[in-house]
C-alpha cells in the first residue's frame, strides 16, 4: 500500500510557502500566524511516524516512489528508517520552535523571512527522506539558498561575509560529492547496464576498493564541511555569530546533522570497504578527537556568548563523528542519539542567548553577571540546558556521550581517553559561562531591570526541555528505534560483528536488501 | 550535376528563405512607418519568426514521420537533421526573445530603426546555414552573414563611443578569425579536392594525424573557431564587445551567436576531424581548462554586469567544450542540454540588465541592481533564478547542463578535468552571488523608476519559467536533446 504520509510531511511547508507568497506583505501578523501554523501542522503530521514506525523491521518504511527523470534514471523515492525518523522529528520540532521564537526578533522584511524559512524546512526534510541520490543532492543544494538569505539579510554586522562563506564552503564540498555520486552512478551502469540513482540499487554493487576510497573521500569533503569537522569548521563560528537566533537554532539543530546523516546513510553502507579501511578510520577518528578538544579549548577562550556555543558545537559534533567511525552498534547508536541531543540542547543554548540578546543587544559575556537575581526562570532554563549539553546524568547529553564512549572504548582505549577529556572541558566552559553570567551580584546597571521569560518564551523552550529529560531518564524508545537500522549498517561493514562477540544478532540471516561485498 | 532547384531544396531552405524575406520586408515597410510606430517592425519580425518556426516544425515532423535521419538539398550543401533542427529551435527562441526586449530599449537610446529587426533576421539566416550546412562554402557564407550582421548591430548606438569602439574591435578581430578559418578551409579543400565535410573526413582519415597539412588545417581552423566561441586565449574581444554593444544585442550575441558557433565547431570536429581525435582531444581539454580559468577568475573582479556576464559566458564556453572533450553520447547530449538551458538563463540575465535601463541610468553596473528585492521583488527573484542557474545549482536548469558534462567526463575517465570543472562552480557562485548580495542589500543607490515594457516582462517570464521548469521536470527537454545530437556522431 502506498502511504503518502512522508509526502504530506515534506510538502506541507512547501505548499505553505506558496500560499504565504499571496499574503500581502503589510499584513505582518497574518504572515507570522500563517508561518507558525504551517510549521505547527507540519509538526503534528510528523508525529504519527513515531507510533506507526515498525521497530521490528529493518527495511525502509513509508516508501513512496514515482518516476521523475526516466532518461537519467532519477526517481522520486522517499522512505525512512529509524535514523531518518528521529532526524525528521527533530527537524519538524526544531523548525517550528525556531520560527515561533522569531515572532518579535524579526521586524523587517517579514514575508521574505518566513518564506525562506518554510523553503528551508522543506529542503531539510527532503534531505532526510530521499532514497534517491539525485533527489538527495537536489534537496541538499536547495536548502543552501534560503540559509544564505537568512544569514545574509537578517544577520548581524558581518552577515554578508558569513553568508557567502557558509555558501561557498558547502558548495565546494558538495560539488565534489556530486562527482562521487556520478562515479557510483556510472559504476552501477558498468556492472548492471542500467542507470539508477536509487540507494538500494547502488548498494548491490561490488565496487573496487580503490574506487571506494576515492568516492569515500569525495563524500567526506561534502559531509565533513557540513558537519563541520576540524579543520573544515571555520565557516561555522562566523555563520552562527552573524545569523539571527532562529537561524542559529536551525543551523545547529538540524543543518549540521545533514553531514553526520550523510556519513551514516551513504558513506558507510555504500562504501563499506573504504569505511573499514584502517587509514580512513584513523584519519576520521583523529580529526574527530582534535575537533572535540580543539572546539572545547576554543570555547573556553571566547568572550562572545554565542561564539562560545558555536565552538561547543564543533566539540559536540566531534563526538558524533567519533561514534560513527567506531563502526559498532554502540558508537553509531550513540552518535545518532547525540545528534538529536545536540539539536535539542544547543538549540536551547542558542535560544537562551537570543533571549538576552533581544533585551540587551549585546552578546559580550562581560556585559552580564548576576542575571539569576532578576531572571530566575531564565536561570533555571539555562541551567538545565547547560547541564544537558555538558552531559550530566539524567539529562540527554549523558546518554549519547556515554554510548559513544562505549563504542570508542571498544575500538581503542586511547580514543576514549582523549574523548573523555572533551567532556571535562565541556563541563568547564559551560559551568564557567553559567557562573560568569548568572551568579554573583549584578555588576552592570543595565541588567537591573531585565524582564524574565515571557509566556511565549516559556512555551518555546518547554518542548525542548521535556525532550531533554525524556531522553535522559528513559532513552529506551530511542535505542529500540535505532537498533535494527544500526545493526544493518554494522553488518554491512563488519558482517561477523555480532557472531564474533557472541552477541544476539538483531538481524539474523543475510543482510537484507544488500549483498555483502567481499573484501578484496 | 543537377543544378535545378527542386521542391526538396525549397522545403529544406524554407526557414532561411522566410527569414530573409521578412528581413527584406521590414526594410521596405519601415519606410512607411512613422517614428512613433517603429514597434510595428517588431511585430512583423515576430510574425516572420512564427512562420519560420512553423517551417522548422514541418521539417521536424517530416523527418519524424518518414523515419529519415536526414534530408539533403542543393546537391548535399545543406542538410536538415536532428542536429540542425535542434539548433534552429534555439536560434528561433533567442531571436524571438531578442525582438521582444528591444523596442523599449531602442526608444530610450533613441535609435529605433527598422534595420535593427532586419539585421536580427539576417543574422539568424546565417545561423540557419551554420546549423544545417554540410559544406565549407555554405558554412563560411553562413558564418559571415551572421558576423556581418553582428558587426553592425554591436555598433548600433551610433552616438555612443563605447558602442563604436566595441564594433570596431569586434570587426577587426572577427575579420582576423574569419581569415584564419578561411585559410584552414582552403587547406581542407586542398587535401581533399572537395568542400563537402564527408569527403574531407575521408581525406583527413587517409592522411592520418601526423600529416603536416592536416595539422596546419587543424591549427588554423581551431584558432578561427575558438575566436568565434570566445575560448581563451582568443576571448579578448568578448568583454569589450559585450560591454559596448546595446544590451539587447549583447543578450542575443551571447546566446545565439555562441550556439551557432558551437554548431559549426561541432560539425567540423565531429565530421572531418573525428578521425584524428587523439590529436585534438588534449588540445581541446587544455583550451577548455584555460577558458574556464580565465573566464571564472576574471569575472570575480568585474563591477559591470555586462562584463561580468561576458566573462561568465566565456567560462560557460569552457564547460561546453568539455562535453566535446569527452565526446561520448552523454557529452554530446550534455552540449545540447547546456546550450538549451544557457539560452534561457543567460538571455534572462541580460534581459534583466535591459530592464534596468531607464532615462536616468544605464543600469549595467552591479550597484544599479541594489535593493531590487524591495523595489521589484518579482524581478529580483527571477534574477536569482537566472544566477543560480548560471552557477549550476539545482533545482534550476543550469544544474542539468553541468550534470551531463560532469557525468560524461567521469564516463570517459577525465577525472582531473571533472574535479577542476566542479571546483570552478564554487568560484562562479562567488561572483554570481555578488549580484545577489547587492539585490538583497537594503541600501538603494539606483536612480529612477523601472520602466519596463510588456515585451520585456514576457521575455523575462518565459526565460525564468523555462529555467525553472527544465530544472524541475527536464524529461521532455532531455529527450529532445537526446534525439538531436545522435545524428552528429555519424
Amino acid at each position: 500500500m502506498q502511504d503518502h504520509l512522508l509526502s504530506i510531511i515534506l510538502f506541507t511547508p512547501l505548499v505553505g510557502m506558496f500560499i504565504l507568497l499571496f499574503i500581502p506583505k503589510e499584513q505582518t501578523t497574518a504572515i507570522k500566524v500563517w508561518a507558525n501554523l504551517v510549521l505547527f501542522v507540519g509538526l503534528l503530521v510528523s508525529l504519527p511516524l513515531w507510533w506507526r514506525y515498525d521497530r521490528g523491521n529493518a527495511d525502509y518504511q513509508f516508501m513512496e516512489r514515482a518516476a521523475w527523470i526516466p532518461s537519467i534514471g532519477a526517481q522520486f523515492i522517499i522512505g525512512i528508517d529509524g535514523i531518518s525518523l528521529l532526524l525528521i522529528l527533530l527537524t519538524t520540532l526544531v523548525g517550528f520552535i525556531s520560527v515561533f521564537s522569531s515572532w518579535n526578533a524579526i521586524e523587517n522584511r517579514i514575508k521574505e523571512y518566513y518564506a525562506f524559512f518554510l523553503l528551508l524546512q522543506a529542503g531539510m526534510l527532503g534531505v532526510f527522506m530521499s532514497l534517491d541520490f539525485f533527489l538527495f543532492y537536489v534537496f541538499w543544494e536547495v536548502m543552501l539558498v534560503p540559509m544564505y538569505f537568512i544569514i545574509g539579510v537578517w544577520g548581524g554586522p558581518r552577515k554578508l561575509y558569513a553568508a557567502i562563506k557558509f555558501f561557498l564552503y558547502t558548495l565546494f564540498g558538495s560539488v565534489l560529492m556530486l562527482l562521487g555520486i556520478l562515479t557510483l552512478y556510472y559504476q552501477h551502469y558498468s556492472q548492471f547496464g542500467t542507470y539508477t540513482f536509487e540507494i538500494a540499487e547502488l548498494m548491490k554493487m561490488n565496487i573496487p576498493v580503490t574506487m571506494q576510497l576515492w568516492v569515500f573521500w569525495a563524500f567526506f569533503l561534502g559531509f565533513a564541511i557540513k558537519v563541520p569537522m576540524f579543520p573544515f569548521h571555520t565557516w561555522l563560528p562566523d555563520a552562527h555569530v552573524e545569523a539571527p537566533t532562529a537561524g542559529s537554532v536551525i543551523l545547529a539543530g538540524v543543518l549540521l546533522k545533514m553531514g553526520t546523516y550523510g556519513f551514516v546513510r551513504f558513506s558507510l553502507p555504500l562504501l563499506p570497504d573504504a569505511s573499514r579501511d584502517s587509514r580512513t578510520v584513523w584519519i576520521i577518528a583523529f580529526l574527530s578527537i582534535v575537533g572535540i578538544i580543539y572546539g572545547a579549548l576554543v570555547s573556553l577562550m571566547q568572550k562572545d556568548w554565542k561564539k562560545l556555543v558555536a565552538y561547543s558545537s564543533v566539540s559536540h559534533l566531534g563526538f558524533c563523528t567519533l561514534g560513527i567511525i567506531a563502526l559498532n552498534p554502540n558508537g553509531l547508536t550513540g552518535s545518532v542519539i547525540q545528534q538529536i541531543n545536540h539539536g535539542l540542547s544547543t538549540g536551547l543554548l542558542f535560544l537562551i542567548v537570543g533571549i538576552v540578546y533581544e533585551r540587551r543587544h549585546t552578546r559580550e559575556i562581560s556585559e552580564y553577571g548576576g542575571l539569576s537575581n532578576v531572571m530566575p526562570k531564565y536561570a533555571i532554563v539555562f541551567a538545565i540546558s547547560m547541564l544537558a549539553s555538558a552531559g550530566m546524568p539524567l539529562l540527554n547529553g549523558f546518554i549519547g556521550e556515554f554510548a559513544i564512549l562505549q563504542g570508542a572504548y571498544e575500538v581503542s582505549k586511547t580514543w576514549a581517553a582523549f574523548a573523555v577529556s572533551g567532556i571535562v572541558l565541556g563541563a568547564a566552559y559551560l559551568l564557567w559561562l553559567f557562573q560568569r553570567t548568572m551568579f554573583g551580584p549584578i555588576t552592570n546597571p543595565k541588567n537591573e531591570h531585565l524582564k524574565d521569560l515571557s509566556l511565549r518564551e516559556m512555551l518555546v523552550v518547554l518542548p525542548l526541555l521535556i525532550c531533554c529529560f525524556w531522553i535522559g531518564i528513559y532513552p529506551k524508545p530511542y535505542f529500540d528505534i535505532l537498533e535494527k537500522p544500526v545493526a544493518k549498517i554494522v553488518k554491512r561493514i563488519q558482517p561477523d560483528y555480532y557472531q564474533a562477540r557472541g552477541l544476539p544478532d538483531p538481524l539474523p540471516g543475510p543482510v537484507p536488501a544488500a549483498q555483502l561485498v567481499a573484501p578484496r | 550535376m543537377n543544378l535545378q532547384f527542386t521542391s526538396v531544396d525549397f522545403f529544406v531552405l524554407k526557414p532561411a528563405i522566410l527569414l530573409c524575406l521578412f528581413g527584406c520586408g521590414i526594410l521596405l515597410t519601415d519606410l512607411l512607418i512613422g517614428q512613433q510606430q517603429k514597434f510595428l517592425n517588431a511585430w512583423v519580425a515576430l510574425v516572420g519568426l512564427a512562420f519560420t518556426g512553423y517551417a522548422v516544425w514541418q521539417q521536424q515532423s517530416y523527418l519524424r514521420g518518414s523515419g529519415l535521419q536526414e534530408l539533403s538539398a542543393l546537391s548535399g550543401a545543406v542538410t536538415i537533421d536532428g542536429f540542425g533542427i535542434f539548433f534552429n529551435w534555439i536560434f528561433l527562441i533567442a531571436t524571438a526573445l531578442a525582438v521582444m526586449i528591444s523596442a523599449r530599449y531602442l526608444e530610450i537610446e533613441k535609435e529605433h530603426h527598422g534595420e535593427y529587426y532586419a539585421l536580427l533576421l539576417f543574422a539568424q539566416t546565417g545561423m540557419v546555414f551554420l546549423a544545417t550546412g554540410t559544406e565549407l562554402i555554405t558554412l563560411f557564407i553562413g558564418l559571415e552573414l551572421m558576423a556581418l550582421s553582428f558587426y553592425v548591430m554591436v555598433g548600433f548606438l551610433r552616438g555612443d563611443r563605447r558602442s563604436n569602439e566595441a564594433a570596431m574591435k569586434y570587426l577587426l578581430l572577427g575579420a582576423f578569425s574569419s581569415g584564419m578559418l578561411a585559410y584552414g578551409f582552403s587547406i581542407f579543400y586542398g587535401i581533399s579536392g572537395s568542400t563537402r565535410l564527408s569527403e574531407i573526413a575521408l581525406a583527413v582519415a587517409s592522411r592520418g594525424p601526423r600529416d603536416p597539412l592536416v595539422l596546419l588545417a587543424l591549427a588554423t581552423t581551431c584558432v578561427g573557431l575558438f575566436f568565434k566561441i570566445a575560448a581563451a586565449p582568443f576571448h579578448m574581444w568578448a568583454p569589450d564587445a559585450y560591454e559596448g554593444a546595446p544590451t539587447t544585442i549583447t543578450a542575443y550575441l551571447s546566446v545565439a551567436s555562441k550556439a551557432a558557433s558551437f554548431a559549426l565547431l561541432l560539425r567540423i570536429f565531429l565530421v572531418p576531424l573525428q578521425s584524428i581525435r587523439p590529436t585534438w582531444e588534449p588540445l581541446l581539454a587544455a583550451i577548455a581548462l584555460l577558458t574556464m580559468t580565465v573566464g571564472n577568475l576574471a569575472a570575480v573582479t568585474q563591477t559591470n554586469i555586462k562584463r561580468l556576464l561576458a566573462y561568465s559566458s566565456i567560462s560557460h564556453a569552457g564547460y561546453i567544450l568539455l562535453g566535446l572533450v569527452s565526446g561520448n553520447q552523454t557529452g554530446l547530449q550534455g552540449i545540447a542540454v547546456y546550450l538549451l538551458v544557457y539560452t534561457f538563463m543567460n538571455f534572462g540575465a541580460f534581459a534583466m540588465v535591459v530592464a534596468m535601463r531607464n532615462k536616468e541610468m544605464i543600469g549595467d553596473e552591479i550597484d544599479d541592481l541594489s535593493g531590487l528585492m524591495y523595489r521589484r521583488p518579482s524581478y529580483a527573484l527571477l534574477m536569482l533564478v537566472f544566477l543560480l542557474s548560471l552557477a549550476g545549482i539545482p533545482p534550476t536548469a543550469g544544474f542539468l547542463g553541468k550534470y551531463y558534462i560532469f557525468l560524461s567526463l567521469i564516463q570517459t575517465g577525465h577525472y582531473y578535468l571533472a574535479v577542476a570543472a566542479s571546483l570552478y562552480v564554487a568560484v562562479a557562485a562567488y561572483y554570481y552571488f555578488r549580484i545577489v548580495k547587492v539585490m538583497f542589500a537594503s541600501e538603494e543607490t539606483a536612480k529612477g523608476e523601472i520602466s519596463d515594457s510588456p515585451g520585456i516582462r514576457v521575455a523575462l517570464a518565459v526565460s525564468g519559467a523555462l529555467t525553472l521548469v527544465i530544472g524541475l521536470y527536464p524529461e521532455p527537454f532531455l529527450q529532445l536533446a537526446q534525439t538531436s545530437l545522435l545524428a552528429a556522431l555519424r
